[in-house]
């Protein structure tokens, strides 16, 4: 491939001396984790910690009539039992979820899931825990289950939520975006409309790392301290504080080094508050540790969206609007990670990269006898359903006119001169070059040869595929007049110090999950200030170390929190300046900064290094009247707006006609982040980011059979990707700075998941000649949508 | 509870263990070795794999009493004495083959065991032979090619002469290119 020269960020330094910042830089976190000396939840252990276990309902929906823990009690290892009983005396039976509804912690009355949480015995050692779960005798009433969303607002449904005053039936919520008249009209006047109905199948984030968490309860001095697998420590520590009364300055949340997140660590799980209860009930710590079962089951699942989508045209080509009506099936409870005024989310970006006249969607939102959850694994907040949504409705109309899928996109993408775009359902599309992105990708991919292999092939009677996607994020949550999380706005803090040798410590609030933190929040604050980033040590993760700040999900860390870093090092370079301006014996005014140093305007002998300022702050030179000594500073950054990477990306696929399986041959994928903090970095996101969307399309389900049980437990079940499944990525890039971020940085963690499930099942379908079918792709699945040219909906 | 006596990364130990006990969880809480991770509780993933008597095994499926008399290589064995990483470590590193971590001891133990079979595989074989270690966050590419160029690196080490290193071994830190 071309590769092109990293270009320095809007505030970046001269290029010759931008590696010391920006760059490839190797990982300062792998030292530990190549030596199996990282930190992990599951690897603490603490002076007389005893093991929780959980045990869970084996049904769907049913009464519970009694619990007799007895036996369990007696257990000689077993120091606590605690029920929804013993949890509802301390006001912790049910708690509330990051959607203002509730969910039960321990279930009281009745259980609304396989696998919800029923009990929760503390034991000497994690063997006789789940020993003792076994000598539980739960009596149980069951009750009709409903499992298929699309029944969930029958008349007839059992109603699942009866805890809640005054509901009669399954609804959660209607919401909608867009304009309805305007679309109604250009739909009146369109050559072509094609509606396709699709289901974005439930998935799992399943991160290799279970949840868990470790509490410890001090009796003596009565502070909390929580090791927990948390992508949101502050936040976390924030809800404890208001849901067990527990004052928040003694509480201390530690989220240690984490096993991948990928969405599925943000909310609070029943496991954690139970923890927290057996430590102050037994005065010891407790640890929790799921395993893998029981987070496929009962932790926060991803998708399951039901949508049916019409997109109208012109004859020509010309995509005029789109409209949408979504069937959320969130589960039992509606704990949806979310900011609190978007109940979906940012589906509303379903508009994608092209320049529509008029959009509109509604989405209602459904109780089922299934675990709770909706966003995770990498959606930015169900944008993964938005962009897979206007991905294959693109597709679906390019079959109806013949035209070819790249074609039609390239003639409708937004132009690199209507940004700022202002979408039709309210979003402000921040930078873009849209045709240079898709142009690279089709030169990556060689398309038109692609395509005249694809039709040599067919003569043959061989299936391959090309399939694309073009999509738009939209990312960096977010602006607090907009976007709170519970009330709490979604600006991030950041703190600085230069120590008096010139080293530096940065704390974030946000919490890497892998993703590299440590690294290019050291990258960042080294560019702005020339302190080499193995000089700045990066803190992140405990709440008592930390500034507050609302965490990593929706790939907002650089977008936020990185923004806080680049501003915050700006603060200690101005308070640099002043202190430099009294050893130089100069007023600031007449200094200029190259990297790393203040220097007199004219006279570059005459300067000082920031390691020669840092020593002058804390040391007997003489400030200016109202300067403080030290070198350090803090912010905090709200967003003016997100930000919007981009990105196309090309699947060549073939097909086994005999038996449906699908071999993915080849990916291309080209993002376009904005300035780009490590490549090395960002490549490795996209390249995870891929495997996911791979897994989506051809292999990942969770689903569920008529009495409401899970079928996909456990990996024998949820297939994940391996080495075998994935090819060797093709990765290109582009650089289309966000102007409104302060290094011109957008976010990318989330981008590939996002953008690569649509141009999977689009190579496939291209490759068997169907509209449409529903992931998973598996053989099984293909074959049939081979031999009925469609295949029904997964349950 | 049975006696058991087992060499674990060099260092001999003597335990009264149940015999339902794990191999894994033997590692991890009797003898603090946390290094090795727990990712699944059906022996898909590998994360819990180390070296037993010279073959690697997922420890999750291994009895502690099985280990009696053996000796067990984990991740934090495969550093010198010195501290001089392994190769394979040193190869994850500098092809960024690893993220959040939590796969990366399983991985590079089954690497290790790949490469003692067969010292200059092509990159489907490196795909097969890690077919049993799942990775969430890295796609699998960079992973691949820091066990080809591990596998370069020792070969140049076992046979230092010019014009040693095989053709297909394309280790690269290129963000794309080598079909790998």
């Amino acid at each position: 491939m071309t590769t092109v020269e990293e270009p320095a960020g809007p505030a970046g330094p001269a290029a010759e001396e931008r590696p010391i910042g920006f760059g490839r830089m190797k990982r300062k976190e792998d030292p530990r984790f190549v030596r199996g000396k990282g930190r992990y939840v599951d690897d603490v252990k603490l002076p007389g910690m005893l093991h929780g276990a959980v045990l869970r309902s084996p049904f769907a929906h049913a009464r519970i009539v009694s619990i007799d823990t007895s036996a369990a009690e007696a257990h000689p290892k077993v120091k606590a039992v605690i029920t929804g009983e013993t949890l509802a005396g301390l006001g912790l039976a049910w708690m509330p979820t990051l959607s203002m509804d509730t969910q039960a912690v321990l279930a009281t009355d009745k259980v609304r899931f396989q696998g919800q949480e029923v009990a929760f015995v503390v034991a000497e050692d994690h063997y006789a825990a789940r020993d003792a779960i076994e000598l539980i005798d739960v009596d149980y009433e069951p009750l009709d289950p409903v499992v298929d969303a699309r029944r969930a607002l029958d008349p007839a449904a059992p109603v699942i939520r009866d805890d809640l005053e005054g509901r009669t039936d399954n609804h959660i919520f209607d919401w909608e975006a867009g304009d309805r008249a305007a679309t109604e009209e250009v739909f009146s006047r369109a050559d072509v409309v094609v509606e396709q109905t699709m289901l974005y199948p439930r998935v799992h984030p399943a991160p290799l790392e279970t949840c868990g968490a470790v509490a410890s309860m001090d009796p003596v001095d009565g502070k909390l301290t929580l090791w927990t697998t948390t992508q949101a420590p502050h936040a976390h520590r924030t809800l404890y504080a208001m849901v067990a009364g527990l004052p928040e300055h003694k509480i201390r949340v530690i989220s240690p080094d984490i096993g991948g997140g990928f969405g599925n660590k943000v909310g609070i799980y029943p496991g954690y508050v139970c923890a927290v209860v057996g430590s102050i009930v037994t005065g010891k710590p407790v640890k929790w540790v799921e395993d893998r079962s029981e987070n496929l089951m009962s932790t926060s699942f991803a998708r399951d969206y039901h949508m049916n989508g019409q997109i109208a045209a012109t004859r020509d080509g010309r995509i005029l609007g789109v409209r949408v009506k979504v069937l959320a099936d969130h589960g039992a409870f509606n704990s949806t990670a979310q900011p609190t005024k978007y109940p979906a989310g940012f589906f509303h970006i379903f508009t994608g990269s092209y320049d529509i006249e008029a959009a509109h969607c509604e989405v209602t939102g459904v109780y089922t006898n299934k675990a709770p959850g909706g966003v995770a694994y990498a959606c930015s907040f169900r944008v993964t359903e938005a962009v897979y949504l206007i991905e294959r409705m693109v597709d679906c109309l390019a079959a109806e006119l013949g035209a070819d899928p790249a074609d039609l996109r390239m003639r409708n993408l937004l132009q690199p001169e209507q940004f700022p775009y202002q979408n039709k359902t309210g979003w402000e599309y921040d930078s873009g070059d849209y045709p240079a992105c898709l142009r690279k990708a089709m030169d990556l991919a060689g398309y038109e040869e692609l395509r005249r292999e694809q039709a040599e092939k067919r003569e043959r009677g061989e299936l391959m595929g090309i399939g694309l996607s073009f999509f738009t994020e939209t990312v960096g949550a977010g602006p607090r007049k907009h976007m709170d999380i519970l009330g709490l706005g979604m600006a991030d803090g950041c703190e600085l110090r230069v120590h008096p040798t010139g080293k530096a410590v940065v704390r974030l609030s946000v919490q890497t999950q892998g993703q590299g933190h440590e690294t290019t929040f050291a990258q960042i604050v080294a560019e702005e200030l020339g302190i080499p980033p193995e000089d700045i040590d990066v803190v992140h993760g405990d709440t008592d170390q930390t500034p507050f700040g609302l965490g990593t999900y929706g790939s907002r860390s650089t977008p936020v929190s990185g923004a806080a870093a680049a501003l915050v090092a700006r603060k200690v370079r101005d308070k640099a300046r002043i202190i430099a301006g009294a050893m130089l014996e100069v007023s600031p005014d007449d200094l200029e900064w190259t990297k790393g140093r203040w220097s007199v305007k004219g006279d570059p002998a005459m300067t000082r290094t920031i390691q020669e300022i840092a020593l002058a702050a804390h040391g007997a030179l003489e400030l200016p009247e109202g300067v403080e000594g030290h070198l350090e500073a803090t912010t905090v950054y709200n967003p003016p707006n997100l930000t919007y990477p981009f990105g196309a990306y090309i699947c060549v696929v073939d097909v086994d006609p005999g038996t449906g399986a699908v071999k993915v041959r080849r990916f291309i994928a080209v993002d376009d982040c904005g300035t780009r903090i490590n490549p090395m970095i960002i490549e490795g996101q996209v390249h995870g980011g891929l495997a996911d969307g791979v897994g989506m399309a051809l292999m990942e389900f969770i689903g569920f059979d008529e009495d409401g049980n899970c079928l996909s437990g456990s990996f024998m079940d949820y297939l994940l990707p391996t080495a075998l499944e994935v090819p060797a990525w093709e990765l290109g890039h582009t650089v289309t700075p966000s102007p409104h971020h302060p290094i011109g940085a957008k976010g990318i963690g989330e981008s590939a998941t996002v953008g690569s499930p649509p141009a999977v099942v689009n190579a496939v379908l291209d490759a068997i000649g169907v509209r449409h079918a529903d992931m998973p792709l598996t053989p099984g699945r293909v074959w049939q949508a081979m031999r009925h040219g469609q295949v029904e909906a997964p349950q | 509870m049975t006696r058991i006596s087992v060499k674990v990364d060099g260092t001999a130990y003597e335990d009264e263990v149940e015999p339902r006990l794990l191999l894994v969880h033997y590692l991890r809480d009797r003898l603090g070795l946390t290094g090795t991770p727990v990712g699944c509780d059906t022996t898909n993933c590998g994360a819990c794999m180390v070296d037993l008597d010279g073959k690697s095994v997922k420890s999750c499926s291994v009895l502690a009493v099985q280990a009696d008399g053996g000796e067990v290589t984990t991740i934090q064995g495969l550093a010198s004495a010195d501290g001089e990483w392994h190769p394979l470590q040193r190869a994850f590193h500098e092809q960024h083959a690893l993220q959040c971590g939590f796969c990366t001891p399983g991985m590079i133990m089954a690497a290790r065991d790949l490469l003692r079979e067969n010292p200059d595989p092509t990159p489907e074989e490196v795909r097969e032979g890690l077919e049993g270690n799942l990775c969430r966050c890295t796609g699998y590419m960079n992973i691949v090619r820091a066990v080809l160029a591990a596998a370069a690196e020792e070969r140049r080490h076992q046979a230092p002469e010019p014009g040693a290193v095989a053709e297909h071994a394309e280790p690269s830190t290129a963000g794309s290119g080598a079909p790998v």
